[in-house]
């Protein structure tokens, strides 16, 4: 009876995310801005409500004890989400940017959450994904697959680069190197000719083995937006980045950086190669983001260098900073706030950098730690703090 | 190259050398009292040279238009604004995060860095278009050879060296300047002798961000035009000017600006691509420099405390 009673029980995962996957599909259908600002307002009034009530400690021991079960309901709600919207073009994107942003902020939760190597020059990592993409499908037959692969690649290459004054910088300085790489990176596809300049270039879209992805499907008499396509393969990403980080964040990868996070000279004198894991975190971050980014260019159609700047780098690191940095269930959540909400309400896209910067202070000021902190690190199995 | 464009270049990258400086001076004198790295110090610039823009055109509507006073009002307000608005960031979002981790200080001012930008660019009339800025200074100009030796480029720099010389006996010869030196050296002690802490430090912040308001008009003079993302541009590379000058050193950011300002003119001289790009090789010369002596060319004695 008392083992019973110390182990969590399922429901209260299962709850939170049918109730998740409900209100998502509520938001997304809404139209009208008076109906969306005031689910806005059920959604946020739920939430407090239910951490005043101490639901939320039930939940998160909830999601500790069966994440793997949880997880696959977390896809199939998604699954449901997308079934629910598949002939809606503008949901479908819209759900499949929030993936593939997330994919994004993995990639950076790496490096910030665990391992503590800042990376202002999210969005130009990202950027040069997508310019991969939309390069070598316009030039040259690569298959689309691999174009992925290679946006990745490309962008952990370019991260590279950055990797001398990275590490040999720490903390306000290493921050400089990367905001001095995301103004460069902008300015210099704006007056390069080659990558279209300003007005920037158009995209082909993804295909596989012939499927062509940017035509609607037809099965049995049920149409589904082209959209759908992509949202399937970001989907897939996502499941793998997310598998990826957890089990890295778990292994003796995952502890060496939080060692090194913490405090880099006990790490040292512990015998850990700080050098070694600090580029080991930084590329792996760097082709998680490049990875999205290139499929993120194929599903956009379309890349500008307006779409890479630095502002949009701090909207990631905004993300990061609401979801609550090391947690990636909870970038998930944030993510979707960070990429709906603005959308769904036209009337702040203009202010949203100004909103999330106002956001982000008020974070730091009274919640440091981020909507869904990161819980513990549980150091045996069935060990709890 | 002729002696005439030589001496243009030259006046050019002293005026720039100039503007880098008084950025620069500010993220030291930051670091100095509270080592703390204020990435909102760009964006300050921005907003004082916003606010001198925007007196201009209150003057000109109420019918003032000497071009001295207009200027004198100009810089006053822009500065005193900018003051008390560095006080403010520093009361209220700098000192009550100096226990939290580095990481938080970081990005609180790297994010009301982005809001002000945001909010320059959003709510001043047409603030997303680059605005023209008055020319008030007299355009007179003598011609030396080939040279043309302008009289604004000349009042801005001695006005600029008046500035960093004023600054310099301020923190040398008064007691604010020795109050100012002790908490940088050693906060408790300081505390200890009976210096106000907290008044210091934001008089500090006040005396900073009043530079950065003056760069900002002087940006706007030089270049007849101003834009929002211009504080985030000379942020940057005030900061890594400070920074290869040695944080913590007024004369090392001075020297860090000139330099930076140096280099920047020679690439632009020397490479035939780099009209064009020009701010690309700006980012890469901070990013190659950092990766090269990374806490400045005067070597800083790190040892780590554990």
């Amino acid at each position: 009876m008392a083992a019973a009673r110390e182990r969590a029980s399922l429901w209260p995962g299962f709850t939170a995310l049918v109730a998740a996957a409900v209100y998502m599909i509520v938001l997304l259908g809404v139209e009208r801005p008076p109906l969306v600002i005031l689910l806005l307002g059920v959604g946020i009034a739920a939430v407090v409500a239910g951490a005043w009530a101490g639901l939320f400690a039930d939940v998160s021991r909830s999601f500790a004890e069966h994440e793997d079960a949880l997880g696959l309901f977390a896809i199939a709600a998604l699954l449901a989400v997308a079934a629910f919207f598949h002939d809606d073009h503008f949901v479908l994107l819209l759900v499949t940017t929030v993936l593939l942003y997330s994919v994004a902020t993995l990639g950076l939760n790496i490096q910030f959450g665990y391992a503590g190597v800042l990376n202002f020059a999210g969005a130009s990592f990202f950027g040069v994904g997508a310019y991969t993409s939309a390069v070598l499908n316009a030039y040259t037959p690569v298959p689309h697959l691999l174009v992925l692969l290679i946006g990745g690649l490309l962008a952990a290459l370019v991260g590279s680069l950055l990797l001398l004054p990275v590490l040999r910088t720490r903390g306000h300085y290493a921050a400089v190197v990367t905001i001095a790489f995301a103004l460069l990176f902008k300015t210099f596809i704006e007056v390069n000719d080659v990558l279209g300049g300003p007005q920037g270039m158009q995209v082909k879209g993804m295909s596989i083995l012939g499927w062509s992805f940017n035509d609607n499907i037809e099965i049995g008499g049920v149409s589904l937006s082209f959209y759908m396509n992509y949202f399937v393969v970001s989907l897939l990403l996502l499941i793998g980045a997310f598998v990826v980080v957890r089990r890295l964040e778990r292994s003796w990868i995952g502890l060496n950086l939080d060692a090194l996070r913490l405090d880099e000279t006990a790490a040292s004198c512990f015998g850990l190669d700080i050098t070694r894991w600090k580029i080991t975190a930084f590329l792996i971050g760097n082709f998680l983001i490049g990875l999205a980014g290139a499929l993120y260019g194929m599903v956009g159609g379309f890349v500008a260098p307006n779409n890479y700047t630095f502002a949009d780098s701090l909207i990631l690191v905004s993300i990061l900073l609401l979801g609550g940095i090391g947690n990636p269930w909870g970038l998930i959540v944030a993510t979707f706030i960070v990429v709906v909400v603005p959308e769904k309400l036209q009337a702040i896209q203009e202010y949203r950098f100004l909103l999330y910067a106002l956001m982000v202070i008020a974070m730091l000021l009274f919640r440091p730690e981020g909507l869904l902190p990161r819980p513990v690190r549980r150091y045996f199995p069935g060990w709890r703090p | 190259m002729d002696l005439g464009l030589f001496a243009q270049y030259v006046m050019n990258g002293l005026m720039l050398g100039m503007m880098y400086a008084l950025v620069a001076v500010g993220f030291t004198l930051f670091f100095g009292v509270l080592d703390v790295i204020k990435f909102s110090h760009g964006d300050v610039l921005t907003v004082g040279a916003f606010t001198a823009l925007a007196s201009y055109a209150g003057l000109s509507a109420l019918g003032i238009h000497s071009p001295w006073l207009e200027l004198i009002i100009m810089l006053v307000l822009a500065t005193l604004a900018m003051a008390l608005l560095g006080m403010l960031i520093a009361r209220y979002l700098v000192m009550p995060l100096r226990s939290a981790p580095p990481l938080n200080t970081l990005l609180i001012t790297l994010m009301l860095g982005t809001a002000l930008r945001e909010s320059v660019r959003l709510f001043y009339p047409q603030g997303a278009n680059p605005k023209p800025f008055p020319a008030l200074l007299p355009r007179a100009s003598i011609d030396l050879g080939e040279f043309n030796l302008r009289l604004d480029n000349v009042l801005m720099l001695a006005a600029g060296v008046a500035v960093i010389a004023g600054l310099q006996y301020l923190l040398n010869r008064t007691k604010l300047g020795l109050a100012i030196r002790a908490v940088a050296q050693d906060e408790e002690t300081a505390r200890t002798m009976g210096i106000n802490f907290t008044a210091i430090v934001l008089i500090t912040f006040a005396i900073g961000s009043g530079l950065a308001a003056f760069a900002g008009v002087m940006n706007g003079l030089y270049y007849n035009e101003i834009n929002f993302g211009l504080g985030l541009y000379l942020g940057v590379i005030g900061f890594s000017a400070a920074i290869i000058g040695g944080l913590g050193s007024i004369y090392g950011a001075i020297l860090g600006g000139f330099l930076f300002a140096g280099l920047q003119t020679v690439g632009t001289v020397l490479l035939p691509f780099a009209s064009a790009y020009k701010d690309v090789f700006a980012f890469a010369v901070v990013i190659a420099l950092m990766a090269w002596r990374p806490t400045g060319l005067i070597r800083e004695k790190i040892s780590e405390r554990v």
